[in-house]
């Protein structure tokens, strides 16, 4: 229990590090985004705004009164943020939070997806090499495997994009679904749009995934067969099916875990360059565009958001070790990552 | 611990024989204690040292910092003599300091015998090991050849410029631009080979930095303990749950760094170095307690020369194959953010030639610009296929049993041991951006 607590803790401690680190980024530096985001308003409001007025303007944007003290602006900008204001996004002239929030369910789905089948799909196929340790679909599959792990998902997106969206017009090639379709959760057509909208970039990056998953569960998976308890586990005449699920699975997987949770930083990272390439517009798509615009609260608003949806998916996944680990159960002695 | 306290982990051949005699264990010519602490390398549990997450097949033995020469082990091992005398820095043989090069010379080794067998050890045996597998020999081959491409190509191929040639000329069509050209009538090989240097620069200082960071938190938390510990590894843990792209994005834009090569390789990398640290110190939590170690704790040895010389030479492959997996992210990390346009750069670039082929000729919808995009895009793949398999085979080189039967000038005693194990499968954790 006191192991939840410590874990939520630092939970909350990195996402105060994180809203800290921006206000640092937007007020302290000098030519940084808020003298700016100032002399554009003094370059378009000419001699009509009073010094006043723009300091005004400025507040309503980024949250930050500049003509207070130092602290009572960085209470200020905290309290915003607790309360889900992000401030004004120039670009879009809405609450940052309106542009974004919609925007999450979207990276999440994506990100999920991709993350969840890379991780069954290499994890099986990994099992299945190490059985077949040494034969050819072995050797082939490791090749494959390392080219993937060596293949960054963009470079797969813009394959996907070519191919499978212009040259064979099989998947719509961006957007989130058919805008011409009622989007409602019970329309099947929408959700067949959905899928078909997501599937390549989900797919594009679950295929740069699996590989490196095989390659570590098939390394686990040959090391775990030649333990002891295994040879005990056939001994006592268990089935080879719960040998194989719960003995060999079970203590190969457990060493992954960790990766995982690296792993969604990576997917969580890698979906702003793909949701990009497929003009997906997630939380991604609208931080890209928040930079071209030079359009700073949008651009501060999507990088916190994108952190604590990552702090959440790291989280409960940490949370779900000790589940999947009794040993872990105790906390004091994890070893994790 | 306190230099009358007894070794809590000593073999039982050590602490038996410093039971009977506690008090003159200090001053005792050669006594039992130091030898085996020295000698027993095998005493460490090998599989501690390859670590969680790595299934790297075959259990090796530790590696003493002090232990200069690697054959060390093997000879010990079948000597059978522990107070047979070892090269660890310390040791006691003769009840009086001795340096090192006067124990290296008990061996009685002539001085031109002793430098071919260091050649032998140190530059041969790791060439023919990496030799002898083809997975690291495709690796040396490729890693060597954009070496060669970042330096001397320059050289060799005229620099890029528009209208060198045709306007989109395919690639493999002409021998003159074998790679094509792009809407503007430059050559893409030129352009390829020229934006190899400042991608070399990237990759190093990117690689470094990350690993240089990692390895001194990770070893100092894993080592000292206690409030140390947990004060880096909070530190940490916040980092490394921050999202790398969107903080390297946010960063770049607003600080407006210029396009400097060695501070975007950093920038990519900027939290890589937390993740690292975790997994170090979790390594070094089993090492810590290792005699060697104990024994140079209880010499009094400092901690700074603890780390560097019998924690981390353990580590080495760990830290090499993390080198090499920070290369390929920040390969992957700088082209995409240049793909995307987000990164300032003030020479050609493989993801600023990608954008140029999408953004300018639409290459992913028109065939006839296809391959402006496609090139790059190999040039990048290959390098990244090159540098996993040179993990695989730096595994192998900092493997002594490996290197033992490699070194000619060493008999070893034990060519049992299989040596492959799939060392590089570490690496799914970071599979692909």
């Amino acid at each position: 229990m006191s192991y939840v607590l410590k874990r939520l803790g630092q939970s909350v401690l990195t996402v105060f590090v994180v809203v800290s680190a921006s206000f640092a980024l937007i007020r302290l530096l000098p030519g940084g985004p808020l003298d700016y985001l100032r002399a554009q308003m003094i370059q378009q409001g000419g001699s009509s705004m009073t010094m006043a007025e723009i300091n005004q303007r400025i507040a309503a944007q980024t949250n930050i009164a500049v003509n207070e003290p130092i602290y009572v602006q960085y209470l200020d900008y905290m309290a915003a943020i607790l309360t889900g204001d992000f401030g004004q996004s120039i670009w879009y002239e809405e609450p940052v939070a309106s542009v974004i929030g919609p925007a999450i369910p979207w990276t999440v789905f994506l990100t999920a997806s991709a993350l969840f089948l890379a991780f069954t799909v290499g994890v099986s196929l990994g099992a299945v090499m190490a059985y077949k340790e040494g034969s050819r679909f072995d050797l082939g599959s490791t090749g494959v495997g390392l080219v993937l792990n060596s293949t960054p998902g963009y470079v797969v997106a813009l394959l996907f994009v070519a191919y499978l969206g212009y040259r064979y017009q099989i998947f719509p090639t961006g957007g989130r679904y058919d805008s011409a379709i009622d989007p409602a959760l019970d329309n099947p057509a929408f959700l067949v749009s959905v899928l078909k909208h997501g599937a390549m970039p989900i797919a594009s990056m679950a295929v740069v995934g699996f590989g490196g998953w095989a390659l570590s569960m098939r390394g686990n998976s040959i090391r775990v067969l030649g333990e002891d308890y295994l040879r005990v586990a056939r001994l006592r005449g268990l089935s080879t099916r719960r040998i194989a699920l719960r003995y060999v699975a079970r203590n190969a997987i457990l060493p992954m875990y960790t990766g995982l949770m690296i792993a969604i930083g990576t997917v969580f990272g890698g979906a702003v360059i793909i949701e990009n390439i497929f003009a997906y517009p997630g939380v991604g798509f609208y931080l890209i565009r928040a930079i071209n615009a030079r359009d700073y609260p949008l651009m501060m608003g999507g990088f916190i958001l994108i952190t604590v949806a990552m702090v959440i998916g790291i989280t409960i996944a940490d949370l779900t070790y000790g589940w999947l680990d009794p040993r872990a159960k105790g906390g004091g002695s994890r070893e994790s990552y | 611990m306190s230099p009358t306290d007894e070794p809590s982990g000593g073999s039982g051949r050590s602490s038996s024989a410093e039971r009977s005699d506690p008090r003159d264990r200090d001053d005792a010519a050669d006594d039992p204690a130091f030898a085996a602490i020295d000698g027993d390398d095998d005493a460490i549990d090998p599989d501690a040292v390859t670590g969680t997450g790595d299934g790297s097949g075959p259990a090796r033995p530790a590696v003493s910092g002090h232990d200069h020469s690697g054959r060390a082990p093997a000879v010990d091992a079948g000597s059978g003599r522990p107070s047979e005398l070892r090269s660890d820095g310390g040791t006691r043989s003769t009840g009086e300091p001795v340096s090192e090069f006067e124990q290296m010379a008990d061996v009685s080794l002539s001085e031109s015998e002793r430098r071919r067998q260091w050649f032998d050890e140190k530059i041969l045996a790791p060439a023919r090991i990496v030799w002898d597998d083809w997975r690291a020999r495709f690796g040396v081959v490729v890693v060597t050849f954009y070496l060669l491409m970042g330096t001397v190509g320059l050289q060799l191929v005229a620099e890029p410029s528009p209208n060198q040639g045709p306007l989109l000329v395919g690639a493999f069509r002409s021998l003159q631009y074998p790679l094509g050209t792009t809407a503007s009538g430059t050559d893409i090989m030129s352009q390829i080979v020229y934006a190899t240097p400042s991608m070399l620069i990237m990759i190093t200082s990117g690689a470094v930095f990350t690993v240089v960071l990692g390895t001194a938190t990770g070893t100092v938390a894993g080592y000292k303990g206690g409030r140390t510990d947990s004060v880096l590894m909070t530190i940490s843990d916040v980092m490394m749950t921050i999202p790398g792209l969107p903080l390297t994005i946010v960063l770049a834009t607003a600080l407006s760094i210029k396009g400097n090569p060695v501070v975007i390789g950093i920038l990519i990398t900027v939290n890589a170095w937390a993740g690292l640290a975790r997994a170090i110190r979790s390594q070094v939590l089993t090492l810590r307690d290792a005699e060697y170690v104990e024994a140079s704790r209880i010499m009094g040895i400092g901690t700074p020369k603890i780390i560097g010389s019998d924690i981390i030479p353990n580590l080495m492959p760990y830290i090499t194959m993390n080198f090499v997996r920070q290369a390929r992210a920040v390969i992957f990390g700088s082209v995409g953010l240049y793909f995307l346009g987000v990164l300032p750069y003030n020479s050609v670039n493989w993801g600023v030639m990608m954008n140029a082929a999408v953004n300018r000729a639409g290459a992913t919808s028109s065939p006839a610009a296809f391959h402006w995009l496609l090139m790059p895009m190999l040039t990048i793949i290959v390098l990244a296929l090159g540098l996993t398999l040179l993990a695989q085979g730096a595994d192998r080189v900092f493997n002594p049993r490996v290197r033992a039967r490699h070194a000619k000038t060493v008999e070893s005693g034990d060519d049992d041991e299989g040596d492959g194990g799939p060392g590089g499968a570490t690496s799914a954790a970071t599979g692909g951006i």
